[in-house]
């Protein structure tokens, strides 16, 4: 065994325990809970370890990818809202979506007139002409089409099929938004992919803040059926709460590891093979690669599209298992951040180093709540008997500690471990040694 | 004519204020940029740290019973400025120059700069808690109301004081740091290793002295920028976050590295965002009846609530058509 290895058997070993630990400390029914959130994190993290330790690819707009996950996931598997498919909203959307087609169609018409020897600045104008008119035509039908379905259903309601489509929706929806991004951003130098992805994961959130007639906005959707049964059926069988609630959610925790294991599986096959190899080369050096006959900017949206498609499915899972999509709760804290830190702490370039980022941060950041409540509650009774005063405000400020430590982390990382727990393992070819050549 | 004074009002006063704060911000942005080669996401954070500071002096101005004609902010401004440049050069000298010693990629540095916006951002509230405060709550804020006597006008062009004084401050600011890019020996030294930092090296200019130079001028005026913002809305611990991505948006479309593009940037944005939302159709108020009656009575560019995307639009048509920004910034 090699010494990283090892190492790796001796972190996850560790982990395991300290698992253990928490559920004799807080209960097995909150740890199951804890589990599956951490698995559905280390999804998420796997998913930027491809963007970012295969491909080299900034992305800053992790919390756009997981929202629009959320928002499959939700209109997937919310039962269907008679309201809306009775009223002329389902027609109204018709004219929406023809508007929006026809307003692609002049978009697509004016991108091909240089064919027909339209070229400069009449090319220009023209294409300035169709997105105008492609908006104008968009929004005389989306707006009436908006307020019609907010004040007669509320908003469109789901599709009511399964759970498990939806994910995989998820996974899909990610990767078309991740195409575009990528068809436009990918390309540039790394510095203003990760401005643009900030940028385009905070108009997604913009967007399904307020498109309250598709998304219901801020005043949430809920509850989002579970694949597996809900505790509530259990209970209906006769189980007792507590025992309910752990199987419920054990058996929730079975599918999410599946997914986590089948995704590490085909994403640590590929990573061995040629295709991984070329995304390394890619990373390190793309004028190399470029000049060896691979065509970089279609591999680097490959790999963009390829990695959006796991935080889809992430933020799907994250968000059924919650039974609630609150598009006000994403933080770019919470939903992007802190999964950089997962990558960093546990490796950036190995699978198995993101996804022990994945797990190890998020217990953490979960329980570092409760410590440094506690830890703060301690300190205003300290100064309290010193005659100095109780600190005010306890609650939001510890919680505010948590950002700060997170910040330290990040910088601390990046100085004293820049590889990571876990580091890329990279195969130098054995003959080297044999040749002589040190 | 009223409809006039309002877009004036909404569009013009409004654009010119947001402008002033977004070119400061995306002054210290660029400046960055030029010597050091990354993108600094901690700048948002140093802006409201900034403003901070700026409250508690002025806090405690007031507490010692000094009165001023101006506002108490901007009294206390400088002495903030200089407090929040030996911060930053702290955070330069604790965070980024060992990673600089290293030779680690400027990817690095800007994850390390994420890094230190979350300390602060934490730091922050930690001692000052969320809740968002007011500069004006033992003074007045000053509403200068000029009236239009002519072509029959009856509201008034409204313009708080802070808001005069800003877009004045903005302007000196500018036309200091133009003399000091084109004039004096650091300017020169500054343009000179942003231009090719290892020539400049070569001959003799002491690198590392223009970098803390630089972090003095962006600490410095990412302080003036956060006062400002905190003077014109209100002071709360999240002021920074949303307005960092629009400052970046404005350094990019300036060109990165080009202090006058970053001004010309943040101008364009300032307006561009005041534009979008503004509601075309009171213009067309005067003229309602002669119009057909298809004309809806709402004619903003963008819904009010899409505001901040207004900033991302902009910068990615203008990635898409010049990468390199309107003033030819650095493209590598």
């Amino acid at each position: 065994m090699s010494l990283i290895v090892k190492r790796a058997v001796f972190l996850y070993s560790a982990l395991f325990i300290l698992i253990i630990g928490v559920g004799l400390v807080l209960g097995a029914p909150f740890t199951v809970r804890l589990c599956v959130e951490a698995a559905a994190y280390s999804l998420i993290a796997l998913g930027l370890n491809i963007q970012w330790g295969y491909g080299g690819l900034f992305n800053f707009g992790l919390m756009g990818f997981v929202m629009v996950g959320g928002f499959a996931v939700t209109f997937i598997s919310t039962p269907l809202n008679m309201e809306f498919w009775n009223s002329d909203g389902p027609f109204m959307l018709l004219k929406v979506i023809i508007a929006a087609m026809f307003g692609a169609a002049l978009i697509i018409g004016a991108n091909k007139l240089p064919r027909f020897g339209i070229r400069g600045k009449a090319f220009r104008a023209a294409q300035i002409f169709a997105w105008i008119t492609a908006y104008i035509i968009y929004r005389s039908q989306i707006d009436p089409a908006a307020s019609y379905i907010e004040k007669t259903s509320t908003f469109v309601g789901g599709l009511g099929l399964p759970v498990v489509f939806g994910w995989v929706f998820g996974g899909f929806l990610a990767a078309l938004v991740a195409y575009i991004i990528g068809k436009i951003c990918l390309g540039l130098r790394t510095d203003y992919l990760a401005i643009a992805t900030i940028g385009v994961s905070e108009i997604i959130r913009a967007l399904i803040k307020n498109m309250d007639w598709l998304t219901k906005g801020t005043l949430t959707v809920s509850p989002i059926p579970w694949p597996v049964p809900k505790p509530q059926d259990f209970q209906a069988m006769g189980v007792e709460n507590s025992l309910s609630f752990i199987l419920a959610r054990a058996s929730f925790l079975v599918l999410v590891v599946l997914v986590v294991l089948l995704a590490l599986y085909l994403v640590q096959k590929a990573y061995g093979g040629a295709w991984g190899r070329m995304m390394r080369a890619i990373r390190d050096n793309h004028i190399a690669a470029s000049s060896m006959g691979k065509n970089v900017k279609s591999r680097q949206i490959e790999i963009f599209v390829l990695g959006a498609v796991l935080m889809g499915v992430g933020g799907a899972i994250l968000t059924s298992f919650a039974q609630i999509f609150d598009p006000g709760g994403y933080q770019p804290i919470n939903h992007t951040f802190i999964i950089w830190v997962m990558v960093i702490v546990g490796g950036a370039g190995n699978n198995y180093g993101a996804v022990f980022g994945g797990i190890f941060i998020y217990i953490i950041w979960v329980m570092s709540e409760p410590v440094s409540q506690m830890l703060f509650i301690n300190l205003s009774a300290f100064s309290d008997g010193f005659g100095w005063g109780a600190i005010p405000d306890i609650e939001s400020r510890s919680l505010q500690m948590r950002v700060f430590v997170l910040g330290l982390v990040i910088t601390l990382a990046l100085r004293y471990a820049p590889k990571g727990l876990i580091p890329e393992v990279i195969h130098q070819q054995k003959d080297e040694d044999k040749a002589g050549i040190k | 004519m009223n409809e006039l004074i309002f877009f004036f009002n909404k569009v013009i006063i409004s654009g010119a204020v947001l402008g002033s704060i977004y070119a400061l911000g995306a002054i210290g942005i660029t400046l960055i940029f030029g010597i050091l080669r990354f993108a600094h996401f901690a700048h948002g954070d140093m802006m409201t740290m900034g403003a901070f500071i700026t409250f508690l002096l002025a806090g405690a101005a007031t507490a010692f019973g000094f009165t001023a004609p101006l506002p108490m902010g901007f009294m206390v401004l400088p002495i903030a400025m200089i407090i929040a440049a030996i911060f930053a050069l702290g955070i330069d000298k604790g965070f980024y120059a060992p990673l600089r010693a290293r030779g680690a990629k400027p990817v690095t540095l800007l994850i390390a700069s994420i890094g230190v916006t979350l300390m602060i951002q934490g730091l922050i509230r930690l001692i000052f808690g969320v809740k968002s405060r007011s500069f004006f709550v033992s003074e007045p804020k000053n509403i200068f109301r000029i009236d239009v006597p002519f072509f029959g006008a009856t509201r008034p062009i409204s313009i708080t004081e802070p808001q005069i004084l800003m877009i004045l401050v903005t302007i000196i600011t500018v036309i200091a740091l133009h003399f000091f890019l084109t004039k004096s020996k650091f300017g020169k030294a500054m343009r000179a290793m942003a231009d090719n930092a290892d020539l400049a090296q070569v001959s003799g200019i002491n690198t590392k002295l223009v970098i803390r130079v630089t972090w003095i001028i962006a600490g410095a005026l990412a302080a003036m920028a956060g006062t400002m913002l905190a003077l014109d809305v209100t002071l709360k611990p999240d002021l920074a976050f949303n307005i960092v991505l629009p400052i970046f948006a404005a350094a990019i479309v300036g060109g990165l590295g080009h202090a006058w593009g970053a001004i010309a940037g943040g101008f364009l944005v300032g307006f561009a965002e005041t534009m979008a939302v503004f509601n075309w159709a009171i213009l067309l108020r005067p003229f309602r009846e002669n119009l057909p009656l298809w004309v809806p009575h709402d004619l903003s560019i963008v819904p009010t609530e899409y505001k901040l995307t207004v900033a991302f639009v902009i910068l990615i048509i203008v990635l898409l058509i010049k990468p390199t920004g309107i003033f030819k910034g650095a493209s590598t």
